[in-house]
């Protein structure tokens, strides 16, 4: 079941790179780049165990979004969105656990396929988590800019405005 | 917060570095936690000002920013590689709490108070997760205590063999032993199970070095000191990695030594000298006490030396000996020299990018006792001795002239030379003059064993023939 605005699903789906904001325990938004992963239902990113203090943040406060704002990495497109949602860390199996999302990670980035080949030269680089958003509220700009009001859209009900 | 003993995975940025940072990039994007309790993000054109250590942006439209808790700005950069993924990987965030400028339309003002941040540029990212090894540390140990059961980080078997025993740099030992097995051939001596023998009990020796080196660089701190280990350099780091335990190291290098230990007795027993003893006794020596309390000769800046000797004239002698049953002669010795110096350049030049962890450990080697220059002079000499001692040994009639075969790879060391002047302070740039200058020291015992065929097969079918000067 799709849950987000089909022009935000495009983003998600093009996007080399999104920014993850998480909220650390003093109450402080915290900014990552990450390969945003998106299945048609939740986004998905991963964290290597190496720089896992957002996947502690996200244990400690589920409540995160992404936004995907970078012209040059979504191949031109002026658009810009954020996603609010819930995340889980996924850490059952950090070895291989996350290589279920490899085939979209790798229409994105096509190397990563060569250097899991060889994991014995970054063993840890390779022991990942799961984060798993389920979106509750997009937030869209469909020129970019914060001039104009971003049409929101709850998850699960039509869109409204800011 | 402090990840490695080196201090953070990132560089400290402080807020007005941040601010600078942050006017490189075309846009910002301004987060905030809103009342519900998400983060909300939002690209805008924020207008840094350096002198007063702020940014200022015109407050977005539909959106309420806060002024009560904390706002952050960030940039981001990638630069796109199509059908490879990205690179040039930036970014950096400024938090502040915003102060509204009623009077200047609508416009709000962050003042900067904190930063945080990485650039590839300056942090490559080999040494970033290096830096970042003991936050994996904490993260592994705190999933051991959420389910009451240990979780590690895991390679395959194979892998991991590969790994903590260095297999790749087997080279070292393979040479000299193969070239020491050539020279007694062309002296009329030679014994495939005890050549056999010879080549398994060598690597036992060398793996349960490369084993037992981790094992007391990780007792003494060197490893763990060390940002900035590359393929060729800084230990297999499993102990660091958590892919092993210290315990397990250690007993692994045992269980290689008795290995190697129990192959020498045999030979001893069955093709037993003197000189085999000797030879056998000081290499035990020299390999253990390379690292290990209270020799150390790594530490005190002899580590070359020790390496030289182990890989070069030892291993090269006792091969020699086990076929001939300890009869000596000139000729393996001077063989033995440029595969000496070269093994010794390939721990030369691996310690360069190390220096720092190094001297952290108190490990006095060359590159970290000598400048720069110093140390490139020495590489060219050392080199260049290496080829000397093989045209010195053909013309005074001890080694035979196909050995001066040798000089093919001298473009080789011409490339390592060019290579380390312009990449001497970067440890990722240095990887392939490593690569190179571990070819070398191959290609050169290759070509020491491939003149030694020709010795051979010429004595064979032209009996008579001039293979030596005078």
């Amino acid at each position: 079941m799709s849950t987000l605005p089909e022009p935000v699903e495009r983003l998600l789906e093009v996007a080399l790179v999104g920014e993850l904001s998480v909220v650390n325990d003093a109450g402080r938004p915290i900014t990552y780049p990450l390969i945003p992963l998106y299945d048609g239902e939740k986004v998905y990113l991963t964290s290597s165990v190496l720089f896992s203090r957002k996947l502690t943040h996200i244990k400690g406060n589920p409540r995160v979004s992404l936004s995907i704002t970078d012209p040059v990495a979504v191949g031109g497109r002026t658009d810009r969105a954020t996603i609010q949602g819930d995340a889980r860390v996924i850490d059952e199996d950090p070895h291989g656990g996350w290589e279920r999302l490899l085939p979209i990670w790798e229409r994105k980035e096509p190397a990563i396929v060569a250097f899991l080949k060889v994991r014995v030269a970054l063993p840890l680089f390779f022991e990942r988590s799961l984060i798993e958003i389920t979106p509750r509220r997009a937030l869209y700009w469909p020129a970019g800019g914060a001039e104009v009001a971003p049409m929101v859209t709850p998850v699960g009900a039509g869109t409204e405005a800011a | 917060m402090s990840d490695t003993p080196l201090g953070r995975s990132t560089p400290e940025i402080g807020a007005a570095d941040g601010l600078q940072r942050l006017a490189t990039y075309p846009y910002a994007i301004a987060t905030w936690v809103e009342a519900d309790g998400y983060p909300v993000s939002v690209a805008l054109a924020a207008d840094v000002d350096l002198a007063a250590g702020t940014a200022t942006f015109d407050a977005p439209a539909g959106l309420s920013v806060p002024t009560d808790r904390d706002v952050s700005l960030t940039g981001s950069h990638i630069r796109p590689q199509p059908g490879y993924g990205y690179d040039e990987r930036r970014h950096v965030t400024v938090w502040g709490r915003l102060t509204p400028a009623a009077a200047d339309g609508g416009r709000l003002t962050l003042a900067a108070s904190a930063a945080w941040g990485w650039d590839e540029a300056e942090v490559p990212f080999f040494e970033y997760s290096e830096r970042s090894v003991g936050r994996a540390r904490t993260y592994f140990d705190a999933l051991s205590r959420e389910r009451g059961t240990p979780v590690k980080p895991r390679l395959s078997f194979g892998f991991l063999v590969l790994r903590a025993t260095r297999l790749p740099f087997l080279s070292a030992t393979i040479v000299p032993v193969v070239l020491g097995i050539a020279i007694a051939a062309t002296h009329g001596s030679f014994d495939l199970v005890a050549a056999l023998l010879t080549i398994v009990g060598a690597s036992f020796v060398q793996l349960a070095i490369n084993v037992s080196n981790d094992v007391f660089d990780t007792a003494q701190g060197a490893d763990d000191a060390n940002v900035t280990p590359t393929q060729f350099s800084g230990g297999s780091r499993v102990i660091q990695y958590g892919l092993v335990t210290f315990r397990q190291m250690a007993t692994l290098a045992f269980a290689l030594y008795a290995a190697g230990a129990a192959v020498g007795v045999v030979l001893l027993a069955v093709r037993g000298s003197p000189a085999l003893l000797v030879i056998g006794v000081v290499g035990f020596v020299v390999g253990l006490g390379y690292t290990a309390p209270p020799l150390k000769f790594v530490y005190r800046g002899l580590g070359e030396i020790a390496v030289a000797l182990g890989f070069g004239p030892l291993m090269l002698l006792g091969a020699y000996v086990v076929q001939t049953r300890g009869a000596l002669s000139w000729e393996p010795f001077v063989a033995s020299i440029p595969v000496a110096l070269l093994v010794a350049l390939i721990l030369y030049v691996n310690e360069i990018p190390d220096r720092r962890g190094d001297a952290h450990a108190g490990k006095r080697t060359l590159p970290v006792r000598f400048s720069r220059r110093a140390v490139i002079r020495g590489y060219e000499a050392a080199a260049g001795g290496a080829f000397v001692a093989v045209v010195v040994g053909v013309v005074a009639g001890v080694l035979p002239i196909p050995t001066l075969a040798v000089l093919l790879a001298v473009p080789l060391a011409l490339r390592v030379r060019s290579g380390l002047e312009p990449n001497y302070d970067n440890p990722y740039g240095l990887m392939a003059v490593m690569g190179v200058n571990i070819r070398l020291h191959l290609y050169v015992g290759l070509l020491l064993i491939a003149a030694y065929a020709v010795v051979l097969v010429v004595t064979a079918v032209a009996p008579g023939t001039r293979l030596f000067v005078g």
